[in-house]
């Protein structure tokens, strides 16, 4: 099967050039003795610097596909393309030096310290020893790995200690393609969590073409810029950014695949920048009771929020108004505990929504100028 | 064989030993020489059948048997089948020496080997080493310790058997034994033994240290300050 690589939303007729870090033509992978490839004629492009999540049931050939990236296993038939060299024009331990790869339980070499296992590809490189002492430093601090481990043997440090310093000797020689295989399914969720933040956190800083395998779509979700989604034998049904995948699936698999809360999933993808925001039940400090009223029951709530120019006052219950002739001024005030700014996720806004008396969450901006309200109906309205 | 002895002989005459220092020592220094080149070229045939092994799993079975066998043949039996051919002399010893330390050199590289992790022979592989180059810095070290063990036990086994070897002329310590019997003067037969057993004690403890200083990190938390 043929897939477009419009999908990953790359021209397909781009050559080799620079916005283009690994590239997969037509790959398989059959191996000896089963009925079917484990991958099956992909085709995929990887934009550089993208953290591409490659997802799928156990037997989609992720892991496969990964490994015909650096050449552990070599593919029946296509060509991998690295930053636009075919993998099979040079030796693969020569290849394999200039890939970063991060496994499962981070395979640190036991009988080596912290330093000299992050140090093993520029030793394989024949860097001076005081340029790998300078670079080992240098990734301990970006890792956030205390200098002290350094000296240590790996069985001394913690299992995300460990897939940190695997991180490390990954990055050690600065190689453009990072691969990592399920690098967080051996430690436990509090930890997973942490080095999933710290991995986006690098990646803000180093900007690698990271492609990553693993089973958990919440993982990819969080972490990819894309993410791959793979069937039994390698075919490739979707691809493109999570929020996409999410709103958009191309069919049932997929949409099974993303989960059946992809909704709220999506909440935590879109901020209250990606969605209309509406007025709500607000009047100015100097609008008459009886206009105040008529806001609330045109917003069909038993309260209103109050005012001044830009400035958001706070909220009064109807019943506390005065007479409607007379102004609101001077009536007493409760603050909005459901404030939020830009680039809040819209699912903490909506548990901000849901736990809140009024049942609304106010938008400020930076400077505290008030630029409108969301409710539930206004969080269902932007997903859709 | 005691019982042979007379009684009025003491068990023990240290005259004698004042005597034959020099024959006592050159009896060590053969007994050591024996040994070293048996577990030698014992370990270089067993590495080699190993790494065979190995790349080739299904030599296993077939290298394993043939190792068996050889340990198997009580080793009187395997002199009267190598002197009509090699001779007496040091390479009918060596040859049958040899041949006991095969198995269980063979058996305890191939389990060193085999007890690399898979996910560190992985990562090797996906950091950019070559075979031969994963094999010293990687999977060797790693098995040391295993294979260690097996020199350890290859190394005293032997050293009990040179005394054997005096029957083809080369026996150390087996020697100054086996004139001790032919004279029915148990003070050189004392000598031999108690000398031949602490050699073999003492180049155990040499292996135990060895063990220890070549596997720094399996010693929990390991490691200190020092950067290496």
């Amino acid at each position: 099967m043929t897939v477009d690589t419009a999908a990953t939303g790359v021209p397909t007729d781009a050559g080799p050039d620079n916005d283009i870090a690994i590239r997969l033509d037509g790959l398989t992978k059959r191996f000896p003795g089963t009925p079917r490839p484990a991958v099956t004629g992909l085709d995929l492009v990887i934009p550089t610097g993208e953290l591409v999540a490659l997802v799928g049931p156990s037997g989609c050939g992720k892991t496969t596909t990964l490994k015909m990236i650096n050449r552990l296993i070599e593919p029946t038939e296509g060509t991998v393309w690295v930053g636009g060299t075919d993998v099979r024009s040079v030796p693969a331990h020569e290849l394999r030096r200039g890939i970063g790869y991060v496994i499962q339980q981070a395979g640190l070499f036991p009988h080596r310290k912290v330093a000299d296992n992050i140090a093993t590809v520029p030793r394989l490189l024949g860097w001076d020893k005081a340029r790998i002492r300078a670079r080992v430093d240098e990734l301990a601090d970006l890792l956030g790995l205390d200098r002290g481990l350094l000296g240590r043997y790996p069985s001394a440090l913690s299992g995300g200690q460990q897939q940190r310093v695997g991180v490390a000797r990954a990055l050690a020689a600065d190689p453009p393609v990072l691969l990592m295989d399920e690098p967080y399914s051996a430690v436990d969720p509090i930890v997973r969590a942490r080095l999933q933040d710290e991995l986006l956190h690098l990646q803000r800083a180093v900007r690698k073409t990271i492609v990553l395998v693993t089973h958990d779509i919440d993982e990819a979700i969080k972490l990819a810029d894309r993410i791959v989604v793979l069937n039994v034998g390698g075919l490739l049904e979707q691809a493109g950014p999570p929020e996409e995948l999410l709103r958009a699936p191309v069919n049932d698999f997929v949409a099974d695949f993303m989960g059946d809360d992809r909704g709220i999933k999506r909440l935590s993808l879109l901020t209250v920048d990606d969605v209309a925001l509406s007025d709500g039940p607000v009047v100015q400090s100097t609008a008459t009771a009886g206009e105040a009223r008529a806001v609330a029951t045109a917003h069909a709530v038993d309260w209103v929020g109050v005012r001044n120019s830009d400035r958001l006052l706070g909220w009064a219950p109807v019943d506390d108004l005065p007479r409607d002739a007379a102004t609101i001024e001077g009536v007493a005030l409760k603050p909005f505990r459901s404030a939020v700014r830009g680039g809040t996720t819209l699912k903490a806004t909506l548990d901000l929504i849901v736990t809140s008396q009024t049942r609304i969450a106010v938008v400020l901006d930076d400077d505290d100028v008030y630029r409108g309200a969301l409710t539930i109906d206004d969080l269902a309205e932007g997903l859709t | 064989m005691t019982a042979a002895l007379t009684a009025a002989e003491p068990f023990l005459r240290w005259d004698w030993v004042e005597d034959h220092t020099d024959d006592i020592r050159s009896a060590f220094t053969e007994h050591l020489q024996l040994t070293a080149i048996a577990v030698a070229v014992g370990f270089g045939l067993a590495l080699a059948m190993a790494l065979v092994a190995i790349r080739w799993r299904w030599t296993y079975g077939p290298l394993a048997g043939a190792c068996g066998v050889l340990y198997s043949v009580p080793s009187l039996a395997l002199f009267g089948l190598l002197v009509p051919v090699l001779g007496l002399g040091l390479v009918t010893a060596e040859v049958a020496l040899i041949g006991y330390t095969l198995l269980i050199l063979l058996r305890n590289i191939v389990a060193g080997l085999d007890g690399v992790e898979p996910a560190v022979r992985e990562a090797a592989d996906g950091m950019g080493y070559e075979g031969w180059r994963r094999l010293l810095r990687i999977d060797l070290p790693l098995a040391a310790p295993t294979i260690l063990a097996g020199l350890r036990i290859a190394t005293v086994t032997t050293v009990g058997l040179v005394t054997v070897t005096a029957l083809v002329g080369e026996g150390g310590f087996g020697d100054l034994i086996n004139d001790g019997l032919g004279r029915n003067f148990s003070t050189p037969i004392v000598v031999g033994t108690v000398l031949s057993v602490a050699l073999a004690v003492a180049l155990d403890v040499v292996f135990v240290v060895l063990e220890r200083l070549i596997s720094p990190w399996l010693r929990a938390g390991g490691g200190g300050a020092g950067r290496g």
